[in-house]
């Protein structure tokens, strides 16, 4: 089958097959950052707008790092530089972009559904890298794709997310793609952090921690806002970790060989320990790395047509 | 000049349901009569309404019109052509324009305009607060000497419970009603859509049934304290409609209205982030909806309203959280209501009262069908089907979520002071 999609939007709208897809074509871009020469021209003439209209380090790197590996220009736009704060709407914003002809357009925005509403004004593709609390799909394929990698499949895995579940967008679309493929997701966090109904999206509510990471095959910790803290969702950090934190004591509930993971940027002795965070069974930096590998594929598919990587 | 309107079922709930014939002349209600009564005058303009019903003006206590302010989203022009195309002879407009209808200049501003455009009537509410701000009470008196016929700071609650007590006991005395828009804007938390599972889904802040009940409930209480009558605006959720159906059978004084959006949709249809689905109070469940449906068909609810609320695409063409809340619906209203009483849910009685008696009672209008009365009349045709197309609506905006709605039932003729000021496929 062909990837037809225009659009990356969210982990809902593509199919099983279109996230294998994704994730076969990820594996075989890995070895390109692996050469002395980084590079292929596989997407050479071709351009990539990076519009982020929120702050983002590593996810922006790793979109400019991967259209550069496959020979796109790349040009980056970032809320204070963008028109948007002389007040042009996001969808002339869009349409301005669009009259400059790129091929792609990768989007964070704060506003949920923003890579939406410009998809359907725009010919080019539109990436979403993250909107408000809504969907944030390469981190869900990256961390898809790292699971596959070490376990050799994502059917029958148990996944545990512990966090801010109410305002993150991985966990939204972490929650949609590993239960899409087939894993069993088990949520945990404050009551104040569990969104009404998010069970409907395929994932159990567990009432504590011990019992959310028992016998996980991987722990997933969320970044917990330090700006929260003292809000009226949790009291302090201190109370956070003691109730919601990772640490080895806890982490021996799940499966000898867990993964933990994490997508940054993390808050150490908050919702993870130190030595848990730098031992042997995360994979925190190996998701970084397929991240660029991820993008990689997004890009080829989304802009590269019918060409094979590698094609010279 | 002498109008007959012939063959028609006149229905005004209380005061007649038959088949007459009806003589209008000189902006009243000249004379009811047999069906086979043969008139003398030479000069008369005859209207067949074979099959129709004719009903007492309907009126929609609860529409933006905009001016002044904001007249590239609607005048007071076009929202009463609207009106008078979606069969209302009255409307009453909320105070929140710019400037604010918080005094009595603005009062007879709109008064004024009304009268120039020459539709429908327009009845102006007032401001409770200065400038909405919900700290200094308006001039209540003023105004109504101008010509409101009810105060709201809709858009926006009047947090401060002391001084909502204060406004219902002054306003009591001054017999004027008290319209509340019953929200919690902490409980509300900026959320752009109802609290569920599809706010969820889609990553949108939600809003919680309890941001509406804790404020009908606390206002229930004031009535109650206070012994003065209280009429809630656009009721959305279940708690809300068990909440006044309780209050109602203490003997609490309260009224309240629905708009046809929260019988019809849910917040499953808020989809692909349209921000034409936005409004406030938003989109419920389908249990709520249901309740809703449950209250008008008890009577719990007395009223339907549009919430007409006009927005142009610079306020509703963006992301969806940053969205003006607000839909139109003096065009849609009426074709959505008789949905309820095709589907066995109301008797196209209950929807005269509904739609017209309850208001009028509410505002202090006699519209009733009797000889020597204004002549202020809807036709209705229940079985005409069409589809709702908001590129024909008069209204200047066409933010309506019900576009390419299959519906069944319009008015077909409207009437006010004796003038036809609408009308299509009738003759």
């Amino acid at each position: 089958m062909r990837f037809e999609k225009k659009d990356i939007l969210d982990i809902e709208s593509l199919e099983p097959w279109e996230i294998s897809m994704i994730l076969d074509t990820a594996e075989g871009m890995k070895e390109i950052s692996e050469r002395p020469v980084k590079k292929v021209p596989t997407l050479r003439g071709k351009t990539i707008v990076l519009f982020f209209q929120e702050p983002s380090t590593r996810t922006k790197l790793s979109f400019d790092t991967a259209a550069k590996r496959l020979s796109a220009d790349t040009h980056s736009i970032s809320a204070g530089t963008s028109s948007i704060v002389k007040g042009e709407t996001l969808i002339d914003t869009a349409k301005n972009l669009e009259a400059m002809k790129p091929d792609v357009i990768v989007l964070r925005h704060p506003s949920s559904g923003a890579p939406h509403l410009i998809a359907k004004r725009v010919k080019a593709s539109i990436i979403n890298a993250g909107d408000g609390i809504h969907a944030h799909p390469s981190q869900a394929l990256l961390d898809m794709m790292s699971v596959r990698e070490r376990k050799g499949k994502i059917v029958g895995l148990k996944i545990s997310i512990i966090g801010d579940i109410s305002h993150s967008r991985v966990a939204r679309s972490d929650i949609t793609g590993f239960s899409k493929m087939g894993a069993a997701v088990s949520i945990c966090a404050p009551q104040t952090m569990i969104p009404k109904g998010i069970e409907k999206m395929g994932c159990t509510v567990s009432p504590n921690m011990d019992s959310c990471i028992e016998g996980a095959d991987v722990v997933m910790m969320l970044r917990i806002q330090k700006e929260r803290q003292g809000s009226i969702l949790f009291p302090t950090e201190r109370e956070y970790a003691t109730l919601f934190g990772l640490n080895r004591s806890r982490l021996k509930r799940a499966q000898k060989d867990v993964l933990v993971m994490h997508p940054g940027p993390m808050n150490r002795g908050v919702e993870i320990s130190s030595d848990v965070a730098d031992s042997d069974c995360s994979i925190i930096l190996e998701q970084v790395t397929n991240g660029v590998a991820l993008r990689m594929a997004l890009f080829y598919l989304v802009a590269g047509g019918n060409r094979h990587v590698d094609s010279h | 000049m002498l109008i007959r309107i012939k063959g028609a079922r006149i229905l005004d709930p209380g005061n007649i349901d038959e088949k007459k014939d009806i003589f209008i002349k000189d902006h009243l209600i000249h004379d009811i009569v047999d069906p086979e009564y043969k008139n003398m005058e030479a000069d008369v303009i005859i209207i067949d309404a074979t099959g129709k019903i004719l009903v007492p003006g309907l009126i929609d206590i609860h529409v933006h019109l905009r001016e002044p302010g904001q007249e590239y989203k609607e005048t007071i022009d076009t929202g009463l052509t609207a009106a008078a195309r979606g069969g209302f002879t009255a409307v009453c407009c909320m105070p929140n324009t710019n400037p604010v209808n918080d005094n009595s200049q603005v009062t007879k501003y709109i008064i004024q305009r009304g009268k120039e455009a020459g539709f429908s009537r327009v009845y102006p509410a007032g401001a409770i607060t200065q400038g909405l701000k919900g700290e200094v009470l308006s001039e209540i008196h003023d105004m109504k000497q101008a010509g409101i016929v009810a105060v709201t700071d809709d858009g926006k609650p009047v947090e401060n419970s002391n001084l909502m007590r204060r406004a219902l006991e002054y306003c009591k005395g001054l017999n004027i009603p008290v319209l509340v828009h019953a929200e919690d804007t902490s409980l509300a938390d900026g959320g752009s859509m109802n609290e569920g599972p599809y706010a969820t889904f889609r990553g949108i802040k939600g809003i919680p049934n309890a941001a509406e009940t804790v404020m009908v409930v606390r206002d229930i209480a004031l009535s109650e304290l206070t012994k003065a009558p209280v009429h809630f605006c656009h009721i959305s959720t279940k708690e809300s409609v068990e909440a006044i159906r309780q209050a109602k059978k203490r003997g609490v004084k309260i009224t309240c209205e629905t708009a046809p959006h929260y019988f019809t949709l849910t917040d499953e249809d808020v989809k692909d982030y349209d921000t034409n689905f936005k409004m406030n109070p938003p989109l419920r469940s389908e249990e709520d909806r249901q309740a809703v449906i449950e209250g008008l068909s008890d009577g719990t609810i007395d009223m339907i309203a549009s919430d007409h609320a006009p927005h142009s695409i610079i306020e509703k063409d963006v992301e969806f959280d940053r969205a003006a809340f607000g839909i139109i619906g003096l065009e849609t209203s009426l074709s959505l209501s008789l949905k309820l009483v095709h589907d066995g849910k109301l008797t196209m009685e209950n929807l005269v009262q509904k739609m017209s008696k309850q208001p009028a009672t509410l505002l202090g209008i006699n519209n009733d069908i009797r000889k020597g009365n204004i002549a202020d009349l809807t036709i209705i045709d229940p079985d005409d089907e069409y589809v709702i197309d908001p590129s024909t609506f008069r209204s200047k905006s066409c933010n309506s979520p019900f576009s390419g709605m299959k519906v069944r039932g319009n008015a077909v003729l409207t009437m006010v002071n004796g003038r036809v000021v609408y009308q299509r496929g009738i003759q």
